[in-house]
């Protein structure tokens, strides 16, 4: 028995030797043993799709001809066809300037004319106004310099003097964004009561957005009751975390991200991972899926990397499509308006399309572009085929375009038949053409509850009118005819009566 | 007078299962839940019950928590059927039962509870029927109400759970003579009994795995010395 499986075994490995040349020239080689880009099912399991973005190009330090090589670069920021990046280690900010996929350096701001001191320390963020004038996080000189296209200083935003502000911390800022009239918001380290938030003119008006503190009813009555107050002065304190870094979309709102917060929470959503922002500081963002935006649902047990998702940087497409970046997996994670994942792709690594630690990403129309700290490359993402398909049929789907969008859901789910959200866009358009049927049909494959019980009701109302006089007549027949027995049972019994009467007599 | 008895038994035994009797015990059931003071005094008292009857109530309970996963409409209930296993789910729901039933009998029998284990055991069985007389009817409405209406659908589905729930208890107070309150305290001190007999069961198989290895390490030793 033995040697004839040894010979079995190395025929069938003969076999796969055989094949392996034909299947390496079919098969799409990525270079990834496992799973590049994937979605996750109704379950939450994994499952593999088509890739949804492809490398396009990376920008090295050979790329763009720098004198000296990047260090520790931290952010990145996209204004028209123009990409900045912030240099940290070298204290400046690179601009380049797109051309089809053929990056050139512009120029390099390292100093602000005009401006005491005029050089940077650490500068770890930068935000470009629609005019061109750079926000700079100068972390180390403790200010946000805004200067203007040709570097000269115009005003800087400080270390707030009011006395909400606990003066006996150093201010670093560490994010900027502003909006449309010039208002700040400043994330800095160390605080944390929210985003800082300046007027224009440089005044400081107030912190928003800061993180609820939250904890357990039993944390409460442990620490109130239970603890003296030399432990309670030893023990960390209920205190409020700071955002990991913000972003703001088209309409004004920032997005936030955070990454302290317990496994526990996030399992149950109450560590919000992403939010949305409004001016007052709320959290507006929509999640409206069965598991809401937090990354991976699959931590991959075993792995060095095992753990949460932690979303180091967010962008947020034109379509309000979000995609974040997370440090665990280095992994991008794409979620659209009613925060459905799209998709999911990333790897760690050294090979194109893959981080060591990627710390910053950015898009350009569609084209996502991630900056990795410790190999100082900027990868640039575009949307593959399958990829611009979910754009368009959630474009077109937000404009208003049921029907367009049903189609374009169909072409996806050609070419990834575990889509669940094509079902469920697909199902809404049937539902709008009123063929109820199909439309239960589909919303059942896309395990959507509330659309089928929609549809469902339409159906039965239609099978109810189309059938009414089946139901009458039943209902009827259902009625009369015991009502008919009881009847002849009745004159039965009084003409027994009667004739028994008779007979008697 | 000893073999007249003995031949009358062995007839019995010939003539084989009492048809006529298990008849009357299941329609029985149908009292007692509308009934539970004096059903359920009878049922065990006046031996209106079977152990067969027992059996095929406990056994559609199973049937129809099994149909209810996989045949209600989605819209309600959405199982992962790929990753369930029918014993499993049987055997997670028989197995607190029989617990429950041996505990609550080992500690009422020291606190002169009158039922014996078969009594509780049927008890609690004629108790699960309405859960079986409702959930059934609940599947096919799955089929027929949108998920607006779900409302009904919950509401059938707490009084499918509540009503044998008091069904068990007034079940029990009947069967051992208790009253409420202290039927009450052994339900609770029965779940906990119930706890510690499931700790019972997994010290034994644990250390009976400790023991097994010791003597599987030691022939492996003396293989290995040996050769």
């Amino acid at each position: 028995m033995k040697p004839r499986f040894k010979l079995s075994s190395l025929l069938l490995a003969c076999l796969l030797l055989a094949l392996v040349p034909m299947g390496g020239a079919l098969a799409v080689d990525d270079g990834y043993s496992g799973t590049y880009t994937y979605n996750y099912d109704y379950w939450g399991e994994l499952r593999d799709s088509p890739d949804a973005y492809r490398v396009e190009t990376v920008i090295y330090n050979s790329t763009l001809g720098l004198d000296m090589p990047m260090r520790k670069p931290q952010s990145l920021f996209v204004r028209g066809e123009d990409l900045y990046i912030c240099d940290t280690g070298n204290n400046r900010i690179l601009k380049t300037h797109r051309d089809g996929n053929a990056f050139t350096l512009v120029r390099i701001y390292d100093t602000v004319n005009g401006a005491e001191p005029a050089t940077f320390a650490s500068p770890n963020d930068v935000y470009v106004d629609p005019e061109g004038c750079l926000y700079v996080a100068d972390t180390n000189n403790n200010r946000v310099v805004k200067m203007d296209a040709e570097g000269r200083y115009l005003m800087s935003f400080v270390k707030p003097t009011d006395s909400t502000f606990d003066q006996s911390l150093s201010f670093l800022p560490a994010k900027v964004v502003a909006d449309s009239v010039g208002r700040a918001y400043v994330l800095a380290t160390n605080v944390n009561k929210g985003l800082i938030k300046y007027e224009s003119d440089g005044t400081f008006t107030g912190f928003i957005g800061a993180n609820p503190v939250t904890y357990s009813l039993w944390e409460y009555v442990w620490k109130m009751y239970f603890t003296t107050k030399e432990q309670r002065d030893q023990q960390a304190s209920f205190v409020p975390t700071e955002y990991e870094n913000i972003c703001m979309d088209e309409e004004g709102f920032i997005y936030a991200t955070n990454t302290v917060f317990s496994e526990y929470d996030l399992l149950y959503d109450n560590a919000k991972p992403i939010r949305r922002l409004n001016s007052i500081g709320t959290d507006i963002l929509v999640k409206n899926d069965k598991y809401p935006p937090i990354g991976d649902l699959d931590w991959v047990e075993g792995s060095l990397n095992y753990g949460p998702s932690k979303f180091k940087d967010i962008t947020v497409l034109d379509n309000d499509i979000y995609v974040a970046v997370d440090r665990t997996r280095g992994r991008l994670f794409g979620y659209d308006a009613q925060g459905i994942m799209l998709w999911a792709f990333g790897n760690k690594g050294n090979s194109a399309g893959a981080f060591l630690s990627a710390v910053s990403i950015e898009h350009m129309g569609k084209d996502l572009m991630v900056l990795d700290e410790n190999e100082c490359t900027v990868t640039v993402f575009t949307p593959t085929e399958y990829g611009s398909l979910i754009f368009k049929a959630s474009e077109e789907y937000l404009a208003g375009d049921y029907d367009g969008s049903a189609d374009t859901w169909r072409e996806v789910l050609k070419l990834n038949a575990n889509y669940n959200l094509a079902f469920i866009g697909i199902g809404r358009s049937l539902m709008r053409e009123e063929k109820y049927e199909e439309a239960m049909s589909y919303f059942k494959m896309g395990h959507d509850r509330e659309n089928y019980g929609r549809a469902y009701r339409y159906y039965r109302k239609d099978m109810v009118e189309q059938n009414i006089g089946w139901i009458v007549a039943i209902i009827a027949a259902l009625l009369i005819i015991p009502l008919v027995l009881k009847w002849t049972k009745k004159i039965k019994g009084e003409v027994q009566a009667y004739e028994s009467r008779q007979i008697a007599r | 007078m000893k073999a007249d008895r003995l031949l009358v038994e062995a007839k019995d035994a010939r003539r084989g299962f009492d048809w006529k009797r298990y008849g009357e015990t299941l329609r029985y059931g149908f009292y007692v839940i509308f009934h539970p003071f004096d059903g359920f005094w009878d049922l065990v008292h006046e031996k209106r019950g079977s152990l067969a009857a027992a059996h095929t109530f406990l056994a559609l309970f199973l049937i129809t928590y099994v149909l209810r996963l996989m045949c209600t409409n989605f819209q309600f209930i959405l199982a992962p059927i790929q990753y369930i296993n029918i014993y499993e789910q049987c055997a997670s729901l028989l197995a607190p039962f029989l617990i429950f039933c041996l505990a609550n009998w080992s500690l009422s029998t020291l606190f002169d509870g009158k039922g014996r284990f078969k009594d509780i055991y049927m008890g609690l069985c004629y108790a699960l029927l309405p859960y079986v007389l409702i959930q059934v009817p609940m599947i096919l409405l799955s089929h027929v109400i949108s998920f607006d209406e779900a409302a009904y659908y919950s509401v059938l589905d707490s009084i499918s759970i509540i009503w044998p729930l008091f069904l068990a208890f007034v079940g029990l107070m009947q069967i051992h003579d208790y009253g409420p309150g202290k039927t009450l305290v052994f339900i609770l001190v029965s779940v906990f009994g119930s706890l510690v007999i499931l700790f019972l069961i997994l010290v034994f198989f644990s250390l009976l795995s400790d023991a097994l290895g010791y003597f599987v390490s030691m022939y492996r030793e003396i293989v290995f010395r040996l050769y």
